[in-house]
């Protein structure tokens, strides 16, 4: 039974003849999804907590832990419930429904779980948590690994490092974003529409990192 | 009367996208071209529209404490079928939104209306409502495609605007992902500006 499931986790599902774990694919999929293919600021993943909780740099760090931490378990249930549970059944077109349930069950489950155990944590990451199910790069991630048929490691590997990619884009924006509260902003930009501006200006940055994947 | 007040709200005074500022992942990313903004605005409003149906019309059904999860299942529910019906019927369209067809269910936009509307109105205005602000999404996307397609690729709905010239060499930022944020920021300073003018007026 157990070496069934690896099968089916290592071959089968994976949609490739090859399960082998290339480190070259490895580290495509790592600077394409924190760099080339930056969640935030290249795919539009996520604005919505970028703009809200890119204030300061303390909740943005927290934000992205969150997202991080919540990204992998979402895709380890999503991805594990696509290929196990919904393709042998042959429904897997009902995979948006199933996703959102179990990001939204996963995330109430995650909250439970710190208040419980880890009420410091819980403290610290509980009032991003609720935010975080209507977070669409969360359910973008999971289904991205679905459309790309990456086997159960790359999606983990993907999933985490795209949180980090939010995370960077998130950090990056709160350090921009407190310097602004003291500059010189022409009175109808202040606010979103220079927050707007400025992500702009970061986006065009990382167009630079276009030609690093080869 | 009321309907009709509950319709037209959602185009200028709240509209969803300049005003509120929600649903911003699919309203920067699917804006390169008016083709697709109308595409998604038709998808959006579609769900939109029978998500506040179905949501007001079990308004007593649904118990608060789960309404939220009973919401996003109703929500997927409908974008599963425009996901399938596009798929279906209009293969390129669907290609070119890609990713943001499944992403509707977490479009704020729809989840705000359900939870801010209609649970608390009747079927009639839940509809109009839905209706207004659909309308009020389209509308913004297109106001946004139209920049980016004529600076970017010097066409319009696929029409040439500005002649060979221009579309040998366009502007290309405007349809890449930097274009999008900096002329949401233009936008929106725009909206500012037309705000402090009324408030100025008014006084």
């Amino acid at each position: 039974m157990t070496s069934f499931l690896m099968h089916t986790i290592l071959v089968q599902a994976s949609g490739t003849p090859d399960p082998g774990f290339s480190f070259g694919t490895m580290m495509t999929i790592i600077i394409g999804a924190i760099f080339i293919n930056n969640f935030v600021l290249s795919r539009f993943l996520g604005i919505c907590p970028f703009m809200g909780v890119s204030k300061q740099l303390d909740s943005a760090l927290g934000m992205g832990a969150a997202v991080v931490f919540v990204m992998a378990l979402a895709t380890l249930g999503c991805w594990g419930i696509y290929h196990l549970l919904l393709v042998p059944l042959g429904i897997g077109y009902l995979n948006t429904i199933a996703f959102i349930i179990i990001i939204a069950a996963l995330v109430q489950l995650v909250e439970m779980i710190l208040l419980k155990f880890s009420p410091a944590l819980y403290q610290a990451l509980g009032i991003y948590l609720p935010l975080i199910t209507t977070n669409c790069a969360i359910l973008g991630v999971a289904v991205l690994n679905i459309n790309e048929k990456y086997s159960l490691g790359y999606s983990l590997i993907n999933a985490v490092a795209a949180g980090i990619g939010f995370t960077l884009a998130l950090v990056l924006m709160a350090g921009i974003r407190e310097r602004l509260e003291q500059a010189p902003i022409p009175p109808a930009l202040k606010g979103l529409p220079i927050a707007f501006l400025m992500a702009g200006a970061m986006s065009i940055a990382f167009l630079g990192f276009a030609g690093l994947g080869g | 009367m009321s309907l009709a007040r509950e319709f037209v709200k959602g185009i200028y005074k709240e509209n969803p996208i300049f005003r509120i500022v929600l649903g911003m992942c699919p309203f920067l990313a699917v804006s390169v071209s008016v083709e697709n903004a109308l595409g998604m605005g038709a998808a959006a409003g579609f769900v939109l529209v029978c998500s506040n149906f179905l949501v007001s019309l079990l308004r007593n059904a649904i118990p608060s404490k789960v309404r939220i999860p009973c919401y996003i299942v109703i929500i997927a529910t409908f974008v599963t079928i425009v996901d399938l019906i596009m798929n279906a019927y209009l293969p390129d369209l669907h290609r070119n939104l890609g990713i943001f067809i499944p992403l509707i269910v977490v479009n704020c936009i729809i989840l705000g209306r359900a939870e801010g509307f209609a649970n608390k109105n009747s079927v009639p205005a839940a509809i109009a409502d839905g209706l207004g602000m659909g309308l009020g999404f389209t509308f913004a996307m297109i106001v946004m495609a139209t920049f980016r397609e004529i600076l970017g690729n010097g066409t319009w709905l696929g029409i040439n605007l500005l002649g060979e010239a221009y579309t040998s060499q366009p502007l290309l930022i405007a349809v890449l992902a930097p274009g999008a944020f900096i002329l949401m920021g233009f936008i929106l300073g725009f909206f500012n500006i037309l705000d402090n003018r009324r408030k100025g007026g008014a006084r």
